[in-house]
């Protein structure tokens, strides 16, 4: 179906780039001067994609992305189980991001976890007019109380907080000291700072660094011996279970994983994570900060590694092993080796089905470029990408590692953008997020959410690929397809026969 | 359990393997400073008992689980039920996000709504800029017929001012000046979705009826003798309107549906993406004001509306989500005496066959103990509908719901003898009603999909009805309004009830003597 496949990569780029102009011809002219910035084709060889990114999105064009709020409470925070997360301000923000995330965890959810509750503060007008510090310690008293078991408290604000003056770093002060040093902190994630969801994750790893880490007793005894091979998982969210199928493999290959930032995490161990000999981050977008912190204020390396697919898992697996001896990188070749038979039949299974199919993608975080490899790995091609909240520096992660030559890029995809580039590019598969889903299935066109896993997953490690590569399958070679067009629809005209 | 491609495993069985079972007990003895299992167990224990109960009812600043949503969710949902028209929300873009996702995840649909993407100097400066350009670029990409615009709470709080701001954007030349851009001001630090639905429905109305923010000339009623119906926020609304016009078209009744979204959030999968579907033309909107009378479905969504529409001359009826017969009774005979036309021999006879039904049926409710939470038109319905069934409403929650509605509430538990021993609950949340279910048990639970935390919490066997249904698939295509709709509501009580029946004898040679096939 896709016409890629039987073009030169010079008739792509031409054709991309027709494709952009196209587009363009929709906007009154400031804005398509704007848009203009963050559509490109890749051009192999450049260090990055091309396009301006992490920029504000343009009022009334249809953007894809959310807030800081939502990078704080509903990325980095929220999933950090024995912890209870107040979404201070009106009910909205904490509701609609309620459970949506799948951040899978073990624990009594109510009693010493809480990860898919909604604990808001629900602002009504006079807490507005009279500001709602006030409520704000009431809360966290009546928190004490009724949910004695929790680690501590996150305060993460919504839209209003910073706009009516509310001092939320005082209450947090006075009610930690009240309640024996309890780790209480204070989020300024508020929904219109920043351009995106991206300056929350920022605003949340400073909290962990000036809340967290910062309150952490040098004293304080370990609560475990640390060994040599003590790693930390930074940025997987736990996804359907990712984090549980990514560590599974670092700890068969002889590593320890003290630490899950943050899926199924907990206040202990994001307190002992500067005791990690080596940081592995998966997704770099959200905390790339406070793995930069911990390296120059703990002397921590850091890592970036792929767990999409056995391609790039393999060649993760052998360069974290890199950072330990030879104990570790013979567990790294155990590992790899152990699966292989796995892989093998998985690929003989569903590459057949999928091979040469297009896929064009546009989702946040690691997505865009990390799970190319995993496409490719099923003989898929990646078409089109591009990061909802990505920076430069993710542009050119995907520029040098991951793209080939001629593929779109688009950059904050307004919605109107994304239906007429799929519209004419006709990829097999479009992998994006809920909003986008019905869009291109209405269109026809096969779709996998690539935040959620469709509620499937994990998709990280070798046992994810399975669930991946099926997934993709039964989405690409559903019979439904087949049946978007009426027959009758379909069926050339019968021409009249002549009366005799 | 190892991962397999012949056989995939899936979450949920894969984490189940003892290689998994062993890491993560490892994880949590290590390294999460778990809590001694002993004090989880007394503290899980605890918070069933009514001393926590009472502590629970004690709070006074602190809202965990609520069951209602912010204002511009309800001004998206009316908007979005206009012909060719784009929801223009003025704020932070997050919160267009996260309507957008709320609902494509309820009604499994696209959700088109705009943003003006107003940030950190939109916040010192206004958000002017947001709304020039914001509706000059809408207009031009999506070419809609109407830009309906609401507000999230940030521009409420820095006190933008919608109808000066469209006003500067049409002189700027942001859309024609005849454009129709109608506005609600819908904080989101009051009220709630239903609110929302309220303000913007409102506004859209008096942008047609009373002159176009100064604009125009205000219309002339000239009454025409047709019917305005108005659903209200209704996760329903698929089915529900499709079967008003059905029972409107039986009685011959000329009518106009306001903020008709059954086929927006209802397209087909053909090829073609529909960011516009069906909805109330603007030309019907308009003449709305012509109508004999309006009706509305649920009071506490046209709390303002309505008075406006009686202020236009209207006769005005309000319902709370009839659902059931005497509920279904009384909006027929309403349309029946406003329009003087009779009740159609077809609606007579559904009426017939619901009764039917409910009596074949009844001595597996009659009894029944239900608690119900949920928007407090739709809590009012049910609860009417269990108490005619014979079942009692024991615990009815609306987190969204006041003062005035806890009485009506009394009022209807008061009307018959199954509510004896029934309450109100207005302004609680879902950890509230845990208590109530640990304290006071029911046989079954009534609630939107969050409710399957009480069920797992408190093994209260739960029958999504309300809004949003995330984990259950197309509910929303069926109605639960009419005699008809009434019939499905029962279909899934019973359905649950017995599935329960079942469950609870089935174990060979212990209960299954029970195990019965007839029922």
């Amino acid at each position: 179906m896709s016409l890629a496949t039987t073009e030169s990569v010079a008739e792509i780029k031409a054709r991309n780039k027709q494709l952009i102009d196209e587009v363009l011809k929709v906007y009154p002219e400031k804005t398509a001067k704007r848009r203009a910035k963050h559509l490109n084709v890749h051009e192999a060889g450049k260090s990055d994609c091309g396009v301006k990114s992490n920029l504000k999105s343009i009022p009334g064009v249809m953007t894809i992305r959310g807030c800081a709020y939502a990078g704080s409470k509903g990325v980095v925070w929220g999933p950090i189980k024995d912890m209870i997360h107040i979404s201070h301000g009106p009910v909205g923000c904490g509701q609609y991001s309620w459970a949506a995330r799948r951040n899978y965890y073990i624990g009594t959810t109510g009693i010493d976890t809480f990860v898919t509750m909604q604990f808001t503060s629900d602002f009504q007008e006079k807490d507005i007019v009279f500001g709602g510090d006030k409520k704000l310690a009431k809360i966290i008293d009546e928190i004490q109380e009724l949910f004695p078991l929790n680690h501590g408290i996150t305060i993460q604000s919504e839209c209003p907080i910073g706009l009516i003056g509310d001092d939320i770093e005082a209450v947090s002060k006075v009610k930690s000291k009240e309640y024996d040093g309890k780790t209480i902190v204070p989020v300024r994630c508020e929904g219109f700072r920043g351009v995106s969801q991206s300056l929350g994750h920022h605003i949340a790893n400073d909290a962990v660094r000036d809340w967290i880490f910062d309150k952490v007793s040098p004293e304080a005894k370990p609560t475990f011996e640390a060994t040599p091979y003590d790693v930390a998982i930074i940025g997987d969210y736990n996804i359907g279970g990712d984090a549980w199928s990514s560590r599974i493999l670092l700890e068969e290959m002889g590593l320890r994983v003290i630490a899950q930032w943050s899926g199924d995490g907990s206040l202990a161990e994001l307190e002992a994570t500067p005791k990690a000999k080596l940081n592995v981050l998966h997704c770099y977008r959200s905390m790339n900060y406070i793995s930069r912190h911990m390296e120059e204020k703990f002397g921590i390396p850091w890592c970036e590694y792929n767990f999409f697919g056995p391609s790039k898992i393999a060649e993760s697996l052998r360069k974290i092993a890199s950072f330990f001896d030879d104990k570790i990188k013979e567990g790294a070749e155990r590992v790899i080796a152990k699966y292989q038979p796995l892989m093998d039949a998985v690929i003989a299974k569903y590459r057949p089905r999928l091979e040469g199919k297009t896929v064009m993608l546009f989702v946040g975080g690691l997505r865009p470029r990390h799970v190319i490899g995993a496409y490719e790995d099923l003989g898929m091609e990646v078409v089109g990408t591009g990061y909802e909240f990505g920076h430069n520096d993710d542009y050119q992660r995907t520029a040098q590692h991951y793209v080939k030559d001629g593929t779109l890029i688009y950059d904050d995809v307004t919605g109107y953008e994304f239906e007429r580039f799929v519209e004419k590019i006709q990829p097999d598969l479009v992998g994006s997020g809920i909003k986008e889903k019905y869009v291109f299935q209405k269109m026809g066109v096969p779709f996998r959410q690539m935040h959620s896993w469709d509620y499937s997953g994990p998709y990280h490690g070798y046992d994810g690929f399975a669930i991946f590569a099926r997934d993709m399958d039964m989405a690409i070679n559903s019979p439904i397809w087949k049946k978007t067009k009426a027959p009758w629809k379909d069926a050339p005209r019968p021409s009249l026969m002549a009366a005799e | 359990m190892t991962q397999n491609a012949e056989h995939v495993l899936d979450h949920f069985e894969l984490f189940r393997g003892p290689e998994y079972q062993q890491m993560l007990a490892n994880k949590k003895a290590l390294f999460e400073n778990p809590h001694d299992p002993v004090e989880v167990e007394r503290i899980r224990e605890w918070a069933k008992t009514p001393e926590y109960r009472e502590k629970n009812f004690a709070r006074e600043a602190l809202t965990v689980n609520p069951a209602k949503a912010c204002q511009p969710l309800g001004a998206v949902f009316v908007a979005v039920g206009f012909e060719g028209t784009l929801p223009f929300v003025h704020g932070s873009q997050g919160c267009v996000a996260y309507y957008r996702s709320h609902l494509s995840r309820h009604f499994k649909e696209p959700s088109s709504c705009v943003s003006s993407s107003m940030t950190e100097d939109a916040a010192v400066f206004g958000g002017l800029n947001n709304m020039i350009d914001g509706l000059a670029n809408t207009y031009n990409m999506y070419k809609p017929k109407m830009i309906a615009v609401s507000t999230t709470c940030m521009a409420e709080v820095i006190g933008d001012d919608l109808n000066a701001f469209i006003k500067t954007s049409k002189e700027k030349g942001s859309v024609p000046a005849e454009f129709d851009v109608p506005f609600a001001h819908t904080p989101a630090f009051v009220g709630s979705h239903v609110t929302g639905y309220d303000n913007a429905l409102k506004g859209i109305l008096e942008h047609f009826w009373d002159g176009k923010a100064g604009t125009a000339p205000k219309l002339e009623r000239k009454e025409n003798g047709k019917v305005n119906f108005i659903g209200g926020f209704d996760g329903y609304t698929v089915g529900n309107i499709r079967e008003i016009k059905r029972i409107f078209e039986l009685m011959g009744i000329e009518y106009t549906i306001l903020a008709d979204n059954s086929d927006v959030f209802d397209t087909p999968t053909d090829g073609e993406f529909r960011m516009y579907d069906g909805g109330t033309t603007l030309e019907d909107a308009a003449n709305a004001i012509h109508a004999k009378a309006t009706i509305s479905m649920q009071q506490y969504c046209t709390e303002k509306t309505l008075p406006f529409i009686a202020g236009h001359g209207h006769e005005v009826a309000a319902f709370n989500h009839p659902v059931g017969v005497s509920a279904t009774d009384d909006f027929l005979m309403t349309l029946s005496r406003i329009t003087g036309k009779p009740i159609a021999k077809a609606l007579e006879q559904e009426r017939g066959r619901l009764v039917d039904a409910m009596a074949d049926s009844s001595a597996h409710i009659h009894g029944k103990k239900f608690a119900i939470y949920g928007d407090p038109d739709l809590c009012y319905g049910l609860a009417a509908f269990l108490l005619e069934l014979g079942a009692e409403p024991t615990h009815v929650l609306s987190t969204n719901g006041n003062k005035a509605w806890a009485e009506k509430m009394d009022a209807l538990f008061a009307s018959s003898p199954f509510g004896k021993n029934c309450h109100a609950y207005p302004g609680k949340d879902l950890w509230h009603m845990r208590s109530l279910l640990f304290t006071e048990p029911v046989d079954f639970l009534i609630g939107n999909t969050y409710g399957k935390y009480l069920e797992r919490d408190t093994g209260t066997p739960l029958i999504r009805i309300g809004f949003p249904v995330f984990d259950r698939h197309h509910h929303h295509r069926y109605p639960v309004w009419g005699y008809q709709g009434g019939m499905n509501v029962l279909v899934k009580i019973l359905d649950k009830i017995f599935d329960e029946i079942d469950k609870n004898t089935n174990v060979p040679a212990k209960t299954d003597y029970s195990f019965d096939i007839i029922r």
